[in-house]
């Protein structure tokens, strides 16, 4: 596409499927302790 | 639904339920604002009057957004709502262990009273972590964890150096008993540095995964706050000490972490002093106070820090341009490795997953809410005795606040910080809106740092070959 570049996201709808194993890191014991946000998260699922 | 924001020269489409991200020109980005509330003729001659380019380009990008519409990429259906969660049993991964309540600080700002957590008057007294209750929370971890092999141990405080002893032992019970229970024990401490010696940092650098340090930046403002109680600044105490730390970490992950306030506003400098200093990975948190504080963070505040946040994020890229990158801990987005939509949904676990532990073995939502009576969940030796309280925790994610229904980010931020809304609104299905605003900006500084990480290496090939012609 001309005017479109579309970056490399993880496709959340295929996420459903194959995600939900809970071994990633708990968001707040990394550094923040005072704020929330999971977008920063590394994803840990060997079988995804 | 979508978000449209420009940022550093790009521009930007972020389709909320799909997670794409697009990257586009003025064009593009004016298509899709009239897209869905124009017909083509309307968007065509709206679009070839403000760039005087011909009708043709402008059907041809309107193709490219169908396109796009139709691969589900843009104005996508959010169907997560109903999506039946996973490990629906009750399952604890990860606890916050008050080892310390007490502190050789005494820092105004700090939310937790001076590690006393003192919020009601027959709680907050001193107190430190005997390592039998240690034993226990180590115990419960394990038994309350099925199904799951990482678990998370953070030591905080108050100064969990305060208890070094105790941190040792309980470090090493659970590493004594990790294999057999079929589990991976991840460590971490957050420190004010005053306790750091060599022993405790070669302690540190074998057994955790994680250190946070807290500095707030340049000597004035980290003394603003972080005194002795001789009143007394930190800064030349702690310093030195972390930077022998951090030398000694051999690349292993630590942050050193600040508070801002509404005397500091100007963070950026202070993050650049963290930098002067030798240190890489960085983080910098608006300060947790009441509103009428005199260090609250105030509505004007809110343009300066916006501009901050977006400063910072092109000094990022002119540092990575010259080989001597820093890491902010909040502009880490990996967009094609990110979590899953079970955890973007479901928050960071406060109160199920995720629970603080005090010295005498109390359970907690997490840190935030120790020693508040009415959110007391049990204790280590006879479990969550508090389940409908459990269940609330459970139950408060991405869809139970109302004001996250049409926000762009909720699924970067998956609800907020329960402890920020209950303190906001008295709810923890309120949001803090204020740190709903800082959020979003800063997603949108770590959307663009994306972008401009993937133009780089075709920006230097391209260099190179103009070098070479």
């Amino acid at each position: 596409m001309k005017r479109i570049k579309t970056l490399v996201t993880r496709d959340l709808k295929k996420s459903a499927k194959c995600g939900g194993c809970g071994e990633c890191q708990t968001s707040c014991q990394s550094a923040c302790k005072t704020s929330c946000g999971v977008a920063n998260q590394k994803c840990e699922n060997k079988n995804k | 639904m979508i978000h449209q924001f420009k940022n550093n020269g790009f521009a930007f489409v972020v389709d909320t339920a799909s997670g794409a991200v697009h990257s586009v020109d003025d064009v593009a980005y004016d298509v899709i604002a009239l897209y869905g509330d124009h017909d083509e003729d309307g968007i065509v001659r709206q679009i070839t009057e403000k760039y005087g380019i011909d009708g043709d380009e402008v059907k041809e990008c309107l193709a490219d957004v169908r396109e796009l519409v139709d691969r589900g990429l843009l104005f996508s259906e959010d169907e997560f709502r109903d999506l039946p969660p996973k490990n629906g049993k009750s399952t604890v991964k990860a606890l916050c262990l008050h080892v310390a309540h007490t502190c050789n600080l005494n820092c105004e700002y700090c939310f937790a009273s001076q590690g006393k957590y003192n919020k009601s008057a027959s709680r907050g007294k001193p107190a430190l972590m005997s390592f039998e209750v240690g034993r226990q929370a180590i115990d419960f971890l394990i038994e309350n964890s099925p199904g799951r092999r990482n678990l998370e141990v953070d030591f905080f405080g108050g100064e969990p150096l305060m208890n070094w002893e105790v941190v040792k032992e309980i470090v090493a019970y659970a590493r004594s008993v990790e294999k057999e229970a079929g589990k991976n024990f991840r460590f971490t401490l957050t420190t004010n540095g005053v306790l750091l010696d060599d022993e405790v940092t070669d302690f540190l650098n074998r057994e955790m995964h994680n250190v946070v340090l807290s500095l707030d930046g340049r000597r004035e403002v980290h003394d603003r706050f972080r005194k002795t109680y001789a009143g007394e600044g930190s800064y030349d105490t702690v310093v030195p000490k972390f930077q022998r730390f951090v030398g000694r970490r051999g690349g292993r992950g630590y942050y050193v972490r600040g508070t801002f306030t509404h005397l500091n506003t100007d963070f950026l400098e202070d993050i650049k002093h963290m930098a002067s200093l030798g240190f890489r990975e960085l983080s910098m948190e608006p300060v947790v106070c009441a509103p009428g504080d005199p260090y609250a963070l105030t509505e004007e505040d809110l343009p300066v820090l916006f501009e901050q946040y977006d400063a910072l994020a092109a000094e990022m890229l002119r540092r990575e341009r010259e080989g001597d990158p820093i890491t902010f801990y909040h502009y880490m987005l990996d967009l094609a490795e990110g979590p899953c939509i079970y955890k973007r949904i479901a928050g960071c676990g406060s109160g199920f997953e995720y629970m603080a532990v005090t010295p005498w073995g109390e359970l907690f939502p997490c840190h935030q809410f120790v020693n508040d009576p009415s959110y007391s969940l049990g204790n280590v030796w006879d479990g969550v005795t508090n389940p409908e309280l459990t269940e609330k925790f459970r139950a408060s994610n991405v869809y139970s606040h109302p004001e996250c229904e049409n926000c762009w980010a909720k699924f970067y931020c998956s609800g907020g910080c329960a402890a920020n809304s209950y303190h906001a609104t008295g709810s923890i299905d309120g949001v803090y809106e204020y740190g709903c605003r800082l959020f979003r900006h800063r997603m949108e500084c770590a959307i663009m740092l994306n972008a401009a990480r993937a133009e780089a290496p075709a920006e230097a090939a391209a260099e190179a070959a103009e070098e070479k012609e």
